[in-house]
């Protein structure tokens, strides 16, 4: 297995450009929304809203302004699949559309999956949805058809402030830490990294620089995989199945002798 | 806000509703034959029989539901069959790639009883299928292993929701154990309600009225303690799915088993009916109530 690969996003120095997420739609030949409609969110400067089926990047725009709007900050996170170690989507997929590469990444092959949409429910972090061209599940693959030519995925290769970076996870890793103490040590003490703790999901392969709670860019503060639940689910099934029989048991069996 | 909250809706709607009903009336069905074949006296024969002709049809409805609902409806196979490999698809620990299975061979066994009861009714002339009906012995093996797959597939699906990382479906262990009481108290309202048009007998019919009286006990318990395992997170049903949760409750658990508990003289097709709407209003909220949150 080659080493694994995934993103360092540097939710800092990100200025919403978007390139990222033109280069996405336009290597992985994705569709417009609404047929090519211009819709707007009304409510934001962003009109992507969301990543789902046919949009695999998506530059989150946290807009905090005052009442009056004189105070006000921009936090710019350019979000995508986390490629998560242990990845929910992959755990519950009943076809095995989804795998996880050579490169430590998690792929959804669209000739296998047949769009049952579990794994849309099973994500952590709402990343995957349909894609109305295909009917199927759909999300970031790490450019895995780049990555296998010896090519950085198309939307680091286009983020103009290298806020989205490519590498091993391990160079990764350094490079980030260097960076929260290079921010710590100008002042920044709210500088984190998200994900790089194996306590998450065993870690996960895109990981963040952040400047604020989790929450505040729409990320779960606790992602769970989905199979926490499957044990205690399936004892309180069986327990009630028991209580069905026996409620039979009583009711069907012997009644007063009237046996024909 | 819970970590449940931060994800996206897989979009199961009215279709998938529909299949956690007719499915748990499926299961019910012939969960329910079982158990009086197994428990009953042959007076019973005749809503037993009952019980496995409704289960194959619905059974066969369901595949139908599912296939339909799936993005690539034409590739409903490969849940079972990897496309490239053609090896079985299955995964142990996935509650929808088990589920699928225990689909096929419930409905395997469904099948098997089915013709069987025709057989014994004289509507299908090749008596040997009687031997797959019980008290023979292939009929027993067939009806108990039917009758284990039938509470898997009465289950699972409330399992299958737990494992997702949803609002509510996530956030509670008990969903899998309501869903398989309210298929008993549904399948058994079925019945009643079928039964009370068939040439059933009345002691069949008074036994059976009992037994969904106790699971209407049950149901009401376990929809009690799915509530409060939900904690803090319960208040997202402070609005209409609430609403119609606790109407679901009172029309669908409490009337009925009032009505049972006075009700003396003709028997009346409304209670049954009551059970029956609310076990679909039960899945209902619980599956639109968290698609909705985003």
């Amino acid at each position: 297995m080659a080493e694994p690969m995934g993103f360092f996003t540097d939710t800092t120095v990100c200025i919403g450009c978007k390139a990222c997420e033109v280069a996405c739609k336009e290597w992985n030949q994705l569709p417009a929304a609404n047929g090519g409609v211009r819709t707007l969110s009304g409510d934001s400067y962003d009109n992507t809203r969301h990543l789902d089926g046919i949009h695999w990047r998506h530059v989150k725009f946290i807009e905090q302004f005052s009442a009056d709007r004189r105070e006000g900050r921009w936090l710019l996170m350019s979000d995508v699949c986390k490629h998560c170690v242990r990845a929910g989507c992959l755990e519950v997929c009943p076809t095995g559309a989804i795998i996880r590469t050579e490169f430590d990444t998690v792929v959804i092959q669209s000739d296998a999956c047949n769009g049952c949409r579990d794994c849309i429910g099973a994500c952590p972090f709402g990343v995957i949805g349909i894609n109305p061209a295909s009917g199927t599940a759909q999300k970031c693959t790490l450019c895995y058809d780049r990555m296998k030519v010896g090519l950085e995925p198309a939307c680091a290769k286009a983020c103009p402030t290298e806020s989205i970076n490519f590498g091993t996870i391990a160079d990764l890793k350094k490079m980030a830490q260097a960076r929260v103490g290079r921010l710590q040590d100008a002042g920044e003490r709210r500088a984190y990294l998200y994900g790089t703790d194996e306590a998450m999901l065993g870690g996960l392969n895109s990981f963040y620089l952040l400047l604020d709670k989790p929450e505040v860019y729409g990320l779960p503060p606790d992602p769970k995989i989905p199979s926490r639940n499957l044990k205690a689910s399936a004892v309180w099934s069986v327990l009630g199945a028991f209580a069905i029989a026996l409620t039979g048991l009583v009711n069907f069996r012997n009644r007063g002798g009237r046996d024909a | 806000m819970p970590s449940t909250f931060f994800t996206a809706s897989p979009q199961w709607r009215w279709l998938i509703v529909a299949y956690f009903f007719l499915g748990g009336l499926a299961a019910g069905s012939y969960v329910l034959a079982t158990l009086m074949d197994l428990f009953g006296n042959r007076r019973d024969r005749r809503l037993t029989q009952l019980g496995y002709l409704i289960a194959f049809p619905l059974v066969g409805l369901c595949g139908l539901v599912l296939t339909a609902d799936l993005g690539r409806p034409e590739r409903f196979w490969h849940m079972l069959v990897q496309s490239e490999t053609w090896r079985p698809m299955i995964k142990a620990y996935s509650p929808m790639s088990l589920g699928a299975w225990a689909l096929l061979f419930f409905g395997g066994c469904a099948f098997l009883s089915f013709v069987a009861v025709l057989a014994e009714r004289g509507w299908l002339g090749w008596p040997l299928l009687r031997r797959l009906s019980p008290p023979a012995l292939a009929g027993r093996v067939v009806t108990v292993i039917g009758a284990l797959l039938g509470f898997y597939v009465a289950g699972y699906t409330g399992v299958l929701l737990a494992v997702t990382n949803r609002p509510i479906w996530a956030d509670t262990t008990l969903l899998g154990l309501t869903f398989l009481i309210s298929a008993a108290s549904t399948s058994a309202a079925l019945l009643l309600l079928l039964g009370s048009w068939g040439n059933v007998s009345a002691d069949s019919i008074d036994a059976l009225e009992r037994f969904d009286a106790s699971v209407l006990v049950l149901e009401a318990a376990a929809i009690a303690a799915l509530i409060a395992s939900l904690g803090r997170i319960a208040m997202v049903w402070l609005n209409g799915w609430g609403l119609l949760l606790a109407l679901m409750v009172l029309g669908g658990i409490a009337l009925p088993l009032y009505m049972g508990w006075r009700a003396r003289g003709p028997r009346w097709a409304l209670r049954p009916v009551l059970i029956l709407l609310g076990g679909l209003i039960l899945r209902a909220v619980i599956v639109f109530s968290s698609d909705r949150i985003t």
